[in-house]
Parts: C-alpha cells; structure tokens; sequence
C-alpha cells in the first residue's frame, strides 16, 4: 500500500474477520494457559496441534479456495482417506515413495478435474457433484481394503519419523531429561501450502478471477475473465490439495483405515468459516483459515483439559463455536454495511 | 453533418419471433456530442442498444465506426470495435478494490502487480475527477462513484462510442451532476455518448440531440434546443399536438368528504417518494406519467408491495397500518400488478385455481375452499369476464395474454374488494379485450368500488377515470379533474412547464 501518499485504506472484509479470528484465537490461547497450565504452557502444545492437524490445514486451504469462488467441496475428507489407502498399499507392495507422493498428487488432481468439469462445463450443483464424489471416494477406500493396513516400508519410515527438532523450545520433563520441541515434516508441507495459496489468491490473475466469481459471477463475466475455466482450476487446486492431504495424513499416521479423515470436510467447512471466509463467495483468505484451523483445534483441547472427555462434547462445543463466529461474522459485516451507508 | 459522424446504424431491422423489434431504424452518433435515446417501453431502444453491444445481431441493415463497416457479433467485439456499454446495473465486482475492477481481465501478465495498478487508476481517476482511490473496496464508493468506476474503464479501453443505459435511476439529484460533470468531460474529449434515460429533465440538461422511437421504428433526431418538452412527449405517445382534442367527457361525478374510502399522507416506501393521495367510494382515478416516473412504485406503496417507510393511512376515516400485501387485502384491496407474467398468473396452475388463490390466502390455508365451491367460482366469472379458455382445469399459461389478464381480474373480484388497483391491466392486450376491461372497471364503479386505473395509452385513462394524478421523475406534479381531463394538459403536465392545474 502507497503509504506516503494515500492515508491508509480502512480493512476490507476479508482483513477484518481474519484479524478478528486471529485475535480471538491468541485470546483464548493465552486464556487456556491461564486456566489450564500445564500442556498449554509448552510451546510442544502448538506444535503437537499442527502435527496432529497439518492435513486439516492443506484441505482447508483448497476449500477456502473453492468457497472464495462461491462454491463447495465436500468430497475432500473421503478423497484423503483415498489417497492413504492407495499409497499405503502401493509401499506395502514395496513401490517407490516418489511414485507414491506421484500417486497421491495424481489420484487428488483426477478427483479435482473430474468434479471440476462437472460443475463448470456442465453447469451440475458443486454440492451434488462433490457429494458424488465423496461417496464414491469412500467406497473406493472400503473396496480397497476393509481392514486397516500398516505401512511397512523402510523409506517410508525414514520419512515418517522424520522430524525438525528444536532443543531450546523443548521442556524438561518429571525425569529431568530434556524433551526437544518436534515438528513433523507434514506442518512443513502445509505451512507451505498457506503460503503459496496465499500468494495465488493475493498477487496471481488466476487467484484475482476468484474473488471476481465469488463477488458477482455476472460482472465477472462483463470484466472478461473466463468465469468456466476460472471455476474448473479452482476445483483442480482443491482436489490436488487433498491429494497432498493424503500424503501427509498418511506420514503422520503410518496406516491406513477406511474410516481416516471421518468428517474431515465438516472440520474444513468450519475451519474456513471461522478464519472469515463466507459460504456466499468474494471473501476469505487461507492465512485466516489457518488460524481457523487453530481455533477449532484449540476449542477442542480445552474441552479435553475441562475434564470432558467425551467426543460429543467436542461437537457440541464446536458447533457452539461456529454459530458464534457465523453470527459474530454477521453482525460485524452488518455494522459495516450500515456505517457505510450512513 | 455526415462527415464528423462517429458511429452510423442505417436501415437497422430486428425481427424476435412474431414481433418486428425495430423497423428501418436509423441512428447517427457525431463525435463529442451526448445523444439521447428516448422512446416508451417496447419502442426498441433497448433493442437498438443491444444490437449495437452485440447482444442481439441485427436482420438487416448496416453499422459502420467512423466510416468502417463493422459487424458485431458479441460484447467482446463491440468493445474492440470502441463501444462501451455502462448497464443500469453495476457490472463490477463489489469485493475488488477500484483499480482492479479497472483492469481485471484485461491484463496481459499473469501476476498482478497492486501497487503499478493503483497507480495507474489514480492517474486516471484524478483525470477524470472521480473521487475515488485506486486502493479503495469498490462495495465502500457510492453507487454514481461505482458507476463512474466503470465508465473510467470504459475510458481506459479507449471507448469511441459510450452507451450509458439508465445510468441515473439508483442515484440522487448530487449524484446524477458529478456524473453530468464527467459526461461533459468525456464529450470534450471527443467521445459519442448514447444517454438512455426516462428523467426528461436530464435530457435537456445534458444531451445534444435526441433520437425517438417508437413502436420499433425511427421517428426522428432532433436538436434538443429545437424539441420542446411537450413535444418530445406527444412524440414518444405517438399524437401530434393539432390532434389533440378533448376526448368524450367522462361524466363528472361530485364526492363528498365522507365517502373518503382510502386515504394516505405522506406515504414512502423504499422505491416510492413520499406523496399524499385520496379514493373515493365509487371513484375511478388514475396515475399517469412516463415508464419509471413512480406511478407503479406509488400503487405499490398503497398495496404494501414494496417495504414501506412511513406514511399515514385511513381507511374510512380509521388509522391502519398496511406493511404488506395481506394487510391491505384484509382492508379490502386488491392489487393487479404491472408484470403479469411474473407477479400475476402461476402459469401451471389452472385457471380454477389461479382463481381462488387470492380468497383462499384471505380465509387462511386452514380453511380450504371446497374444490365444488372453487369450481363453481370459476364456472361463474368465466362465463361473466367471458374468459376464453378450454375449460377450468386448463393451466393458465397456455391461455392469451388478454385472457389471463382476466383471470387475475377475477381472481380479485372473487375477494369483493372495496378498492381495486389495476397496474397496466390493458397491456399487451387485443383491443376488444381492453375495452372489455374498461367497461368493467366502470361498472365496478358504478357498484361502490373505487379504482385506481393505470395505463401508458392516455386516452384509455381519460375514458375511464374521473381525476388524474400526474407524475413526473417521480413526484406527483399535477392533479387533473373536470375540463382538464384532456390529452392536451395530461401531456402538458407530464411534460412540466405550462400551467399546471391543481385541484
């Protein structure tokens, strides 16, 4: 921004619900410490939640992408589960890691240019067709093998147990032995994946035509931009994104299981909505979405550390949550909306 | 003349299937100047505008951009030709900053560079005196800043000929200058502007000549300093003046204060200015003005159609509050709305029960009307509004327009209402259906029923009515009764200027 000349533009919508995510998740970080101390007082807490969610962060990612284009993709979860019950096979067999990574990057492309063509070319519902393809991508899983598979492959094993480890963020645990912080190889991977979709959608024509779909397809379509095409590759970059989802689910749990990634999309559809992106198109942004992410993931922690255990409570409390950001998210862009006008 | 024409449309045809949109229409744009083109609804004009954004392709007939014959056969194509089209409509994207909105889709690298944008669009914002920043959310500017927006891209692609298609309609009266300003700006610079308009008084304000069609045929260009105002109305009526005379009276009836049915004053709602307005029991009165002068927007406000703001409403005398259609059924109005086919008839329902729908939302849906009851209903006003139609049970879509037309009538006379509100019942009608229509509202009069009657054909409201209610850019500007009720001073008054008669 032209700072020396123009006074500072006012946040646009996308800005000002990520900042609001952003401050709402450090909010009740800071207040879980407080509460809970104990695990929320090592850094190894945030590191073990993008562990544990680094393939909720890359699908959310490709969502985002597809709901900024006013549209939706509900087959990612089933395609992620997919890819890891293919490459698990697949080195099981004794194949190759990079034909497996080849592998899990072709079966999430196929997925994306299949739908996409649907929706796009043929004009069919985005909802209908993904969920097509996410009962599809679920079969497929079970057809594949009923029972839970292990990988055993020495490469992969390397790769998997892979990880940054970083002394001095470490803690000293009750024996007295220094435990180093330890990031997998997949938050890598998905940190990655934010960045280069932010600077898609920030600073690339492509990511620009999706804004423009998602604001008014119509005028859009008068401004130029091929309102199709636009539409189909935001699907490809989705379905691609899970493909990479499979991969690093599959390094962070070493197995494959018909029921991985169960609800997956619902946590990326929640993950996107919390980090500002709205269902109805033209605004989000991927770095909201992973502090979206990071809420979620922090919501569910400290209604483990309350003390309730039960998995319900952790749907409860997050749909709670989502009703709260999507009515809070409304009534901000409201309260615009009308100071505008006045 | 001819040789400082920019744009030249010769002996344009345009034929849908069953109507001749436009006939032998000629139409020449000079450059630097701001031609208006005017005409009622279903003259052409959007036809014409169409033809040239290659929207539609034309049957016949030539166009030629400075002297080269040119064939358009999409947007793309007019816009690479130098025509630009600025809709009513904003074409832009709302979450985009202004500058990208200028140059989206238009770029030639695949990155897209905000700052060398922003730049860009303040040079050429502050050019234009726009005020608006290139780093600016457009959803943030005003409507006329947005419509602005798009003209300066328009200016940006080097446009010859700018099409400004009823640029005005969603902006006030500060709007509408600063957009006057930058037209008069675009025309020093040699650009043809084609106005589309209904305000009168912005033509006469801004254009240099204006063009009139009529019936999809040309009837003539002229220099707006040579039209005066009545005279552009009669001719976009279709009457020359000398024609005029006073039409067969109607009958003068007197009303007293107490037959007041309805009453409102100062009624807004969120498309209608505020405006008073009176019915008498057994009146026929009418809203009479141009296409987009507020005469529906008014009615609509009567019927609570649209939101409604504020306003005071009696009916026989007591305050009541109508904020939507069912209120104002329940106080006995009926409501035909101007576009028949999209608030009216639902066209795969059959005409029995397009007949009894009204009642029945009246009586509630708990209380269905026995399917004997409603049968015998559409037996009855078949027969009396001699409706046309296979049987009862025939979808109404597959009825003529005339015809449906009448269903809908009897779908409100079913409610026995006090009040009536016709929008538009004749149009797109057969001549003997529409005076079938004329006749009933008179005899629903003559039974105690007020009605107010709309119609774009003058002469059918001085035969109908007792008093008129003028509007012009909507506000009520005149108010006709007794020996005013003459083509002659409904056009004056339309018009503006000339002594206008208030009651």
């Amino acid at each position: 921004m032209n700072k020396k000349k123009n006074r500072r533009e006012p946040l646009t919508d996308t800005q000002l619900l990520m900042t609001i995510t952003i401050c709402i998740f450090v909010g009740m970080y800071l207040l879980a410490m407080l509460l809970f101390k104990g695990g929320f007082l090592h850094p190894q807490q945030v590191f073990d939640m993008l562990n544990d969610n680094a393939p909720l962060i890359i699908v959310s990612c490709g969502l985002t992408v597809v709901m900024i284009t006013g549209g939706i993709d509900i087959s990612v979860g089933a395609v992620t589960s997919l890819v890891v019950m293919a490459c698990v096979l697949y080195l099981n067999k004794g194949g190759n890691i990079f034909v497996a990574i080849l592998l899990a990057l072709g079966i999430g492309l196929a997925f994306g240019l299949i739908q996409g063509y649907l929706i796009s070319y043929l004009e069919i519902q985005p909802f209908i067709v993904t969920l097509a393809g996410m009962f599809f991508a679920r079969g497929m899983t079970t057809i594949l093998s009923v029972n839970p598979q292990k990988v055993e492959h020495e490469a992969f094993g390397k790769l998997r147990d892979a990880k940054i480890v970083i002394p001095w963020l470490g803690y000293t645990a009750k024996n007295g032995n220094l435990v180093p912080a330890r990031i997998e190889l997949g938050v890598v991977v998905a940190i990655v994946c934010v960045i280069v979709i932010f600077l898609l959608l920030k600073f690339h024509k492509l990511g620009r035509g999706f804004y423009a779909i998602g604001g008014n397809q119509t005028s859009a379509l008068m401004l130029g931009i091929n309102v199709k095409r636009t539409r189909f590759l935001s699907y490809v970059i989705c379905g691609l994104l899970s493909g990479i989802s499979g991969f690093v689910f599959m390094m962070h749990t070493g197995a494959g299981n018909a029921t991985n990634a169960a609800g997956m999309e619902m946590n990326a559809i929640a993950s996107s909505i919390i980090g500002g992106t709205l269902l109805t198109g033209g605004v989000g942004n991927v770095v909201g979405t992973f502090f979206g992410t990071l809420t979620l993931t922090t919501i569910k922690k400290i209604v483990v550390s309350s003390g309730l255990n039960d998995p319900w409570w952790q749907s409860i409390t997050t749909g709670g949550m989502l009703c709260f950001f999507i009515l809070l998210q409304s009534v901000v862009l409201a309260r615009r909306a009308k100071s505008k006008k006045a | 003349m001819q040789e400082h024409s920019l744009l030249e449309m010769r002996h344009i045809n345009k034929v849908f299937p069953g109507v001749k949109a436009l006939s032998n229409v000629d139409f020449t744009l000079r450059k630097g100047e701001i031609h208006a083109l005017m005409g009622e609804n279903g003259a052409g004009k959007s036809t014409l505008i169409k033809v040239l954004t290659g929207v539609y392709q034309n049957d016949g007939g030539e166009i030629s951009v400075e002297g080269t014959k040119i064939h358009i056969r999409s947007p793309q194509d007019a816009q690479n030709n130098g025509i630009s089209t600025v809709y009513q409509e904003i074409t832009l994207c709302p979450n985009l900053t202004v500058a990208e909105n200028m140059f989206i889709g238009r770029e030639k690298s695949a990155f897209v560079l905000h700052k060398n944008y922003e730049k860009r669009a303040e040079e050429l914002l502050q050019e234009l005196g726009i005020p608006a920043r290139g780093a600016q959310i457009l959803g943030s500017c005003s409507l006329a800043v947005q419509q602005m927006v798009a003209i300066a891209r328009a200016v940006d692609m080097q446009c010859k000929v700018l099409i400004l298609d009823e640029p005005t309609s969603s902006l006030d009266d500060k709007e509408v200058n600063v957009l006057f300003g930058l037209m008069r700006d675009l025309k020093a610079r040699g650009v043809g502007i084609i106005f589309v308009t209904h305000f009168l008084e912005q033509v006469y304000e801004v254009c240099d000549r204006i063009t009139v069609l009529r019936n999809g045929e040309l009837v003539g260009e002229y220099l707006t300093e040579e039209l005066p105002q009545v005279q552009l109305v009669a001719k976009m009526i279709g009457k020359d003046l000398d024609e005029l005379s006073a039409f067969d009276e109607v009958e003068e009836k007197h009303f007293s204060d107490d037959d007041v049915f309805y009453e409102a004053t100062g009624l807004s709602s969120s498309d209608a200015l505020p405006f008073d307005f009176k019915i008498h029991k057994g009146e026929v009165n009418g809203f009479t003005g141009l296409l987009g002068s507020g005469r529906s927007e008014s009615v609509r406000a009567i019927f609570g159609a649209d939101k409604v703001n504020g306003g005071n409403v009696k009916i026989k005398g007591q305050n009541v509050h109508i904020t939507k259609p069912i209120d104002a059924m329940k106080h006995g109005i009926g409501y035909l709305a101007e576009d028949r086919k999209r608030d009216g008839i639902i066209a795969d329902l059959s005409v029995r029960e397009n007949i009894i729908l009204a009642l029945q939302v009246m009586k509630g849906f708990f209380r269905p009307i026995s399917r004997s009851e409603a049968e015998a209903f559409a037996d009855e006003y078949i027969k009396v509004l001699n409706i046309k139609t296979a049987s009862r049970e025939t979808p109404i879509g597959s009825l003529s327009g005339g015809n449906q037309q009448k269903v809908i009538l009897a779908r409100w006379l079913l409610t026995h209402p006090d009040y009536l509100i016709l929008d538009e019942p004749t149009r797109g009608i057969d001549v003997g259906t529409k005076l079938e229509i004329q006749k009933l509202v008179l005899k629903l009069a003559e039974d105690g029923v007020s009605v107010t009657f709309i119609s774009s054909e003058i002469e059918e409201m001085l035969r109908t009515c007792s008093r008129l209610i003028v509007m012009r850019d909507r506000h009520v500007v005149g108010e006709l009764t007794g020996s005013d009720l003459n083509q002659t001073q409904v056009m004056k008054t339309i018009a503006g200027g000339e002594a206008v008669n208030e009651e």
